[in-house]
């Protein structure tokens, strides 16, 4: 391909009157491979893109400035939105953080519930990625086959929350509904056919030589600069670093349950895909082994001043119905004073809230880190010096969500 | 190393610039001065016992009470030792500026953007400081206390007849 460039080159030198020009190009925010509302300003020499500059913020909904005005409770429905392909993840991100801050230990039937339909929420988000990730870069059957097992999983969640997308299930000190013992049994059911359908994805195009030539070699970051940029996810896992903040600074009980963190070694587009692939077969484990150790007991932590009470209690009890009443309103009085920065691992890399606590029932300051924001920054050094197509190959292999990114 | 050993390394190196330290179930936080603030944060940096070598996240918050009116917040990991610390740098709000730390971590280039759209904190030295969330001409600095939640227009539309309803009770709830 180099020897090709520099005869074209050669003879356009020799060919008096001809030029060539720079081309800016705008991948503007409306693209159907950006994924979202990103817009990409590409200068173009030929194919070479020799300068890419992100814009982004056509999906800001300044979820840091309401989070201002609303109480605890209020904020669920907002962390929804952030990564809407994933949302359980972002709300049990948001839920682990507040109960660390207000000191809130929630049961061990909570806990499991959160852990099992956080990696259902990671499948999903995967599931979605390797869909549009193919379609992007050509392979266009994968897309159906990954929805085929969305559906099945976005039907347990609506089974279970009420919502198929945007969830809102846990609450602060544990979780909404319970989850009975026909839901487990039908989640159990997909995990023993899970891992062939993965098998399945694998056929159409882990051996095509299309597949291999587009991905391997392309994007590729080191280790050190990784780090550097603050990636995260199985973007940074791509590159040889084994950083999973579930095995890092475990929550949940990650820590119950045997599982590996799968790691790339080129840090090329190829290796994060296949790490991807890995993580199928890892959450796979996790929700099977979490159903075969799931205890019976309560669903919400026993902290009167912090959490809901129980329903029946509230229609019947003066003194609930008084706590319901001043949660609702006003949010929890007797928060502490304080700050914390508590992360917890998305499908999409980590998710840091750092909140302040004025001791009111609303956040002082509520600062979401969010993995694409940081991803997405990345991307020039990604991109410059390589082709227009590995630019695609590029957005696709490290996962962005835009409504992660503008908050 | 425990982070509170960290927060005391660091008062030994720098003991004029650093002001305060706190801790809260178990995270510790430095306040600093910020003149000095790439050397603390080279030194965090680069030591091999405390090795910060990612930077979780960096941003901005507003106290309009204090002379110092803003913050700019360092939550600081290393993935060698899986250690933690915060370190705060007060800003004074007559001359919102700092240095940027964009040389040590790259990951700062944007957060640091993001902090001067949300807040008009400047950061001396960031290679390209312009808005990022907002658009290029916005005016004002959304993350700011005293900036309403709906906008510098958001009480524009009172005026139409259609949402008088909606927006009647407006100043009794103190919605602005």
């Amino acid at each position: 391909m180099g020897d090709t460039k520099d005869y074209l080159n050669s003879r356009l030198q020799n060919n008096s009157g001809l030029s060539t020009k720079k081309l800016t190009l705008s991948m503007g925010p409306q693209h159907p491979a950006t994924h979202g509302v990103l817009r990409l300003v590409l200068e173009l020499d030929g194919e070479t893109v020799t300068k890419c500059t992100p814009y982004i913020g056509y999906l800001h909904r300044g979820v840091e400035k309401l989070s201002e005005h609303k109480n605890y409770l209020q904020i669920i429905p907002l962390t929804d939105r952030l990564d809407y392909v994933a949302s359980m993840a972002n709300n049990i991100g948001y839920c682990v953080a507040v109960e660390k801050l207000f000191g809130i230990e929630v049961p061990q039937r909570a806990q499991y519930i959160r852990t099992i339909t956080g990696e259902m929420a990671r499948i999903l988000s995967h599931l979605l990625w390797l869909g549009t990730h193919a379609l992007d870069i050509g392979a266009m059957t994968v897309f159906l086959y990954c929805f085929r097992e969305r559906e099945k999983l976005i039907d347990l969640f609506e089974r279970l929350s009420g919502a198929r997308l945007t969830v809102s299930f846990p609450r602060i000190g544990g979780v909404r509904n319970n989850a009975d013992t026909k839901w487990l049994e039908d989640l159990y059911k997909f995990t023993d056919e899970f891992p062939m359908r993965v098998k399945q994805y694998e056929t159409l195009i882990n051996r095509n030589r299309i597949w291999l030539q587009r991905t391997k070699g392309i994007g590729v970051i080191s280790a050190e600069e990784a780090v550097n940029w603050g990636l995260s996810g199985p973007t940074l896992r791509g590159s040889g670093v084994p950083y999973d903040i579930r095995k890092f600074m475990p929550y949940g009980v990650y820590d119950k349950v045997s599982w590996e963190v799968p790691t790339g070694m080129n840090g090329d587009v190829y290796d994060r895909y296949r790490v991807r692939m890995e993580e199928f077969l890892q959450s796979n484990a996790i929700i099977r082994q979490c159903i075969e150790k799931i205890p019976e007991g309560a669903i919400m932590a026993d902290a009167p001043k912090f959490t809901l009470p129980p329903k029946d209690k509230v229609l019947s009890d003066m003194e609930h119905l008084i706590r319901q009443f001043v949660l609702i309103t006003k949010g929890p009085q007797t928060a502490p004073e304080g700050e914390l920065y508590v992360a917890t691992e998305t499908p999409k890399g980590e998710l840091g809230f750092y909140i302040v606590s004025d001791g009111t029932g609303k956040p002082y300051r509520m600062r979401i880190r969010a993995p694409s924001f940081v991803h997405i920054s990345a991307l020039p050094k990604l991109c410059e010096g390589h082709l227009l197509a590995d630019v695609i190959a590029n957005i696709g292999s490290v996962d962005i969500v835009l409504g992660d990114c503008d908050r | 190393m425990e982070p509170i050993e960290i927060a005391e390394r660091l008062k030994e190196q720098f003991p004029f610039d650093v002001l305060d330290l706190a801790s809260f179930r178990d995270q510790v936080q430095v306040t600093v001065k910020r003149d000095r603030i790439i050397d603390i944060c080279n030194y965090v940096h680069k030591d091999p016992d405390i090795s910060m070598d990612y930077l979780s996240d960096l941003c901005g918050i507003d106290y309009p009470g204090r002379r110092l009116r803003f913050e700019v917040v360092y939550n600081l990991y290393s993935l060698k030792y899986r250690h933690r610390i915060r370190i705060k740098a007060l800003i004074p709000e007559n001359d919102p500026s700092i240095d940027s730390v964009v040389l040590i971590w790259k990951g700062a280039n944007w957060h640091e953007r993001e902090a001067c759209d949300m807040f008009g904190i400047i950061f001396n030295g960031h290679p390209d400081l312009r808005r990022i969330l907002m658009p290029e001409d916005w005016e004002g600095y959304p993350l700011r206390k005293d900036y309403p939640l709906q906008g510098p227009d958001g009480s524009e539309y009172r005026k139409y007849e259609e949402l008088k309803e909606l927006h009647s009770r407006d100043d009794e709830l103190g919605i602005k």
